[in-house]
């Protein structure tokens, strides 16, 4: 099953963390890796917690694990990272500021 | 045998906290105290050892080093320099005018996080205040579209929902703490009233807040809040002794972006007819708001500046990096104290794999694999003394807490000046 939803990006506490080990460091990558839906969406598209997914945008395709959060249905939350920089496209609409909040994604299951 | 320093300014996030006990052993920093987590952990990773720059992989001296970035300055028709938000005030200065000399774009990461707001300000202005008055006086704290408890740990405690001040002696029992957001967070957990809106509606929520603040009736909710919420928040705006609003990311990366925060500056501007009122936005960097600022003295805008016909002109979309690097516009970039590799859509930042990139960086990076120089330069705030500004605008002083053995980005600056042409 796939379903299209709103991509937020944001900083975590993990996230944080991991820069201070280096970006692109493994703990930054594993702290930037993964994709947050809410439970009801992930019933709805029949996946599991920890189970990879995969997102695609206009401006790329991504692969990692899906957790549950507590999120609005339609909306999935990645951390500012590689990850998330795969998926959000560069057009910024004259302003200089790319959707990094509001890309439009596709998800499915693998 | 160990030393203490005092009084350390920590440059990690736009707090500024300036109260950061150092000790230092040798060339290592063994504890931050007073620190929060991310402070913490800029200062205890951080390597002072001396490098040696590299040019195309190859160790080499920094005059070499510095006559090889010269040399693809000098060749370039369109350079890039970007980044500056954690580099000092006197060495963004100095980025803008080797932007001058070489006729180049000066872009700093404010592009990518407070740009928008800068367009607000040009458009309505701003009704601010510094954090010593939030401390003081506010009693209403709006936190709208941003989590200080994971991106600034300190601002509660030291400047806003938890600080004991002239007005607000019993510090949280005197403030009404409020959180607007598309998702539960940890700042949302600790405040008085959380208002979960739809993503996307901000604009409609604060025009609907100006709307009833005028008086104006609304029946009907808006953005996911009941007509009775947004009525409780328009009174607690318009009854309150002083308000504050700190918006972040929420609002500036969502669509309507400057829109967005214009309308919240305006709301802001309008409730001073009432009480004391002001909006601040939440800067990420340490001296980002030090970038605007400076870019703004010596230019006239506070970012997104060509220098390319001998004059600044000012391009939200035209001169703005991720613009220019999706459109394959520059032909080389000089990334300064920044990780665009790591940060920027990579629809935009692997442009900068094409072209010849300079980092001037004090630790190695993502875009470290992307450039043809690297110069390791000494770190503002841990080892080279140098002036940040807060997010409120205040400017502070980073103490240096070693003796540096890499030259800063200032004196690098002042000798690529020397060397390039004049365009």
């Amino acid at each position: 099953m796939e379903d299209f939803f709103t991509l937020i990006t944001g900083r975590t506490k993990g996230q944080a963390h991991g820069l201070h080990s280096g970006a692109g460091s493994p703990a930054h990558l594993e702290a930037t890796s993964f994709i947050e839906i809410c439970p009801e969406d992930m019933t709805r598209l029949g996946i599991k917690d920890g189970q990879m997914v995969r997102l695609r945008s206009d401006a790329g395709l991504v692969e990692a694990p899906a957790h549950t959060a507590t999120l609005p249905s339609g909306l999935v939350f990645i951390p500012m990272g590689p990850t998330a920089n795969a998926l959000v496209g560069p057009d910024t609409f004259g302003s200089g500021m790319p959707l990094f909040k509001g890309q439009r994604v596709k998800l499915e299951r693998i | 045998m160990s030393a203490l320093i005092e009084n350390v300014t920590c440059k990690f996030c736009g707090c500024l906290c300036d109260d950061i006990t150092v000790e230092v052993e040798g060339d290592r920093i063994l504890k931050a105290k007073r620190a929060c987590p991310n402070g913490r952990g800029m200062f205890l990773n951080y390597d002072p050892t001396s490098r040696k720059p590299l040019v195309d992989g190859q160790i080499v001296g920094w005059d070499e080093a510095v006559s090889a970035t010269t040399d693809i300055l000098n060749e370039a028709d369109s350079p890039l320099i970007y980044g500056l938000s954690s580099t000092s005030t006197e060495a963004q200065r100095k980025a803008v005018e080797l932007a001058d000399r070489l006729g180049a774009i000066i872009d700093s990461t404010s592009s990518v996080c407070h740009f928008p707001t800068s367009l607000a300000v040009q458009t309505v202005g701003e009704a601010t205040c510094t954090l010593g008055e939030v401390k003081d006086r506010a009693d209403l704290l709006i936190f709208w579209g941003c989590n200080p408890l994971v991106s600034h740990i300190r601002h509660f405690s030291r400047y806003s929902a938890n600080a004991k001040g002239l007005l607000t002696p019993n510090g949280r029992k005197d403030r009404t703490v409020v959180v607007v957001d598309v998702r539960p967070t940890q700042t949302s957990k600790a405040a008085d009233r959380f208002l979960q809106i739809e993503p996307g509606s901000d604009y409609e929520v604060l025009t609907s807040l100006r709307a009833l603040i005028q008086g104006k009736n609304i029946e009907h909710g808006v953005g996911g809040l009941s007509s009775e919420q947004l009525q409780e928040l328009a009174h607690m705006m318009k009854t309150c002794r002083y308000g504050v609003a700190f918006f972040g990311m929420g609002l500036t990366m969502t669509p309507g972006r400057n829109y967005n925060v214009a309308e919240l500056f305006t709301l802001g501007a309008e409730l001073n007819c009432y009480n004391r009122f002001s909006v601040i936005p939440m800067r990420g960097h340490g001296n980002v708001a030090g970038a605007d600022q400076v870019l703004t003295w010596l230019s006239g805008y506070p970012t997104a500046v060509s220098f390319a016909r001998g004059y600044p002109q000012f391009g939200p979309g035209e001169f703005t990096t991720v613009d220019i690097l999706s459109r394959g516009e520059a032909d080389a970039a000089l990334i300064v104290a920044s990780d665009p590799i790591a940060h920027l859509p990579w629809m935009a930042a692997k442009s900068l794999e094409r072209i010849p990139t300079i980092l001037m960086a004090p630790t190695t990076n993502c875009s470290s694999k992307v450039a043809k120089v690297i110069l390791p330069t000494a770190c503002y705030g841990i080892d080279a003394p140098g002036t940040s500004y807060r997010m409120d605008n205040v400017p502070l002083r980073l103490r240096a807490v070693f003796p540096n053995t890499r030259p800063t980005d200032e004196e690098i600056f002042s000798r690529i000046i020397k060397a390039v042409k004049q365009c």
